[in-house]
Formats: C-alpha cells, sequence, structure tokens
C-alpha cells in the first residue's frame, strides 16, 4: 500500500476514519448479537438438560427443539 | 399462505444460513473496499473524500428500506394477527438502527472537507437524526413491555409516525435548500453518476444488504430460542 492509497491528497484521515467506524459498528453489531444468541442457546441447553427423561422426550418431539440442540456450532 | 411464515417451519433454514451468508458478505465485502478505496476514481470536484459515499449511501439506503419493511410488516401483521412479523420486524431493527448511525456519522465526516462543518441542522440530516430516534423508540418498546399484544401495538403506532419521516428523509433536498446534494440515483430518470463510480456502490451496497441479512438471521434465530426457552419453563 503506498503513501498516496493512505494520505489520499490530505482526505486520508476522513476517508479512512468514515470506512473504520462504518467497519468497526458492523464488528461491535456481530460480536453483540452473536454473545446474545450463544446465551439464549446456552439457557435453552442447560434447561434442556434439567428436564425429566419423560418431559425431554415430549420436548424432543418438537421439531424446532431438535434443530436447536442439533445446531450447536450454527454461526 | 401464511402457514408459510411459521417459525417452527422456518427455522431449519434460519439455523443454517447465517454462516452462509457470512460467507459471502466478506467475499462481496472485500471486493467492494478494494473498489472503493483503490480502483475507483477520485471526484472531479470533491477528490478522495468522494469515497466515503461508498459507505454513506448505501448505511442511508438500507436504514430507509429497513425502517420501511418494519413498517409494512407491523401493520401487516397487525391487521392478520401474525405474531411472526413481529419477530421478524424486531429482529431487523438493530441492523437498522446501526446504519442508520453509520449514515449520520460518515455524511458528518464526509461533510467537514466538503462544507467545511461536521454538522448542520438542515432538512435532510435533521430528519435522518429523527429517525434514529424512532429506531430506538422501537427498540425500547418491546424491551419495556412484557405483553407482546400490548408492545405490538405500540410498535405498529411507532412504526406509522415514523414511516411519515420517511418521504420527508428521500424528498428533503427538493423541497428546501439544503447543503445535502440532490439524489445522484433515479430509478425512474438518467442517473448524473459514472459507471465507474455507480459499480463500488452497488458492490458495497449487496455488501450491507447482506450484512443485515446476517444480523437479523442471528437475532430472529435467539428470539425463536427465547420463546422455545419460555416453553420449556411451562413443560
Amino acid at each position: 500500500m503506498n503513501n498516496e492509497t493512505l494520505l489520499m491528497d490530505g482526505y486520508g484521515l476522513y476517508v479512512w476514519s468514515a470506512f473504520a467506524f462504518t467497519l468497526l459498528s458492523f464488528v461491535t453489531l456481530y460480536v453483540f448479537t452473536k454473545a446474545q444468541y450463544v446465551k439464549e442457546k446456552n439457557k435453552f441447553i442447560i434447561k434442556f438438560g434439567s428436564l425429566n427423561p419423560q418431559r425431554a422426550a415430549l420436548a424432543k418431539s418438537q421439531s424446532i427443539n431438535k434443530e436447536i440442540l442439533s445446531n450447536t456450532s450454527s454461526i | 399462505m401464511f402457514k408459510f411464515f411459521e417459525p417452527n417451519k422456518i427455522f431449519s433454514i434460519t439455523s443454517k444460513a447465517p454462516k452462509y451468508v457470512l460467507v459471502l458478505f466478506i467475499i462481496i465485502l472485500t471486493i467492494g473496499l478494494t473498489e472503493a478505496l483503490i480502483l475507483s476514481p477520485q471526484d472531479y470536484k470533491q477528490s478522495h473524500s468522494v469515497r466515503i459515499m461508498y459507505v454513506h449511501v448505501p448505511a442511508a439506503w438500507i436504514s430507509l428500506g429497513i425502517f420501511s419493511t418494519i413498517t409494512f410488516l407491523s401493520v401487516v401483521g397487525y391487521i392478520f394477527k401474525i405474531q411472526n412479523f413481529f419477530l421478524i420486524s424486531k429482529s431487523l431493527a438493530p441492523s437498522g438502527l446501526v446504519f442508520n448511525i453509520v449514515a449520520l456519522v460518515t455524511g458528518s465526516i464526509w461533510g467537514k472537507p466538503t462544507w467545511g462543518t461536521w454538522w448542520a441542522w438542515d432538512a435532510r440530516i435533521t430528519s435522518m437524526l429523527i429517525l434514529v430516534l424512532f429506531y430506538i423508540l422501537y427498540l425500547v418498546a418491546w424491551r419495556i413491555y412484557e405483553n407482546n399484544d400490548k408492545a405490538s401495538k405500540i410498535t405498529t403506532i411507532i412504526t406509522i409516525l415514523g414511516i411519515i419521516n420517511v418521504p420527508i428523509i428521500k424528498y428533503s433536498v427538493d423541497w428546501w435548500n439544503t447543503l445535502h446534494q440532490p439524489a445522484s440515483i433515479n430509478i425512474l430518470s438518467k442517473s448524473s453518476i459514472h459507471i465507474s463510480m455507480l459499480f463500488p456502490l452497488l458492490i458495497m451496497t449487496a455488501a450491507f444488504a447482506l450484512f443485515s441479512l446476517l444480523i437479523f438471521l442471528m437475532k430472529y434465530n435467539t428470539e425463536l430460542i427465547k420463546i422455545k426457552n419460555k416453553g420449556l419453563d411451562r413443560l
């Protein structure tokens, strides 16, 4: 990367800071959303694990519950 | 027809899709950034500062698009009592808010070298700021009201009030004398932007749209698991 790309005739600070702010916002939103997802999923797994076998079988009869348990690394 | 929108039916798709969307987003974003920062030409008037357009404009477009979608889904969901539409709307809102903030901040950064000021209370910028407030109100309403029916009603009212602001944002540059330049891209008439700038702009828009899809899918899955957690409590 040469100086021209970095400095951009004196506009580099504005351009790079605009792009950096955008990418930082993306990373923050992604990390925050993923943390919420993992937290809810872990809560689900703990609750599911504490069910007695009869209730666990009943809960597992719902396809969506099976999907949640099977997709532990979906993102 | 609405049975298709049942969460149980679409979870198998939404739970697997994020990883593919993430990979596609990274590929498109890499192409977009290369085009926007290196390959695209500088403007004859604004020089290199025009490159800020490649993040500012897509962010503004998508934040407006998401708010319009949220309003449409909320109103249809309220009329036909489709709870899943509210779940979709609620999951779209965080990325809409972030894109709105990105549009404002990058616009402010662009304003300094172009207009000589970070901020001006002109019609376009002020109406975009009002949209941020509507996004915040919408998200806060979902947090405040425990009762789902009440939350659906309040958030629908917020979106109906907020959507009045969307055409104001769009036409503010035509209706009033503003610092903000008029639209360079028109669907119905000839655009004033050159293809060498339009191409990276469209690539970056596609990348931003993929990112909002990614966040939507993750948030939607989280909301579904939250509902299922409540279901396990009742077993």
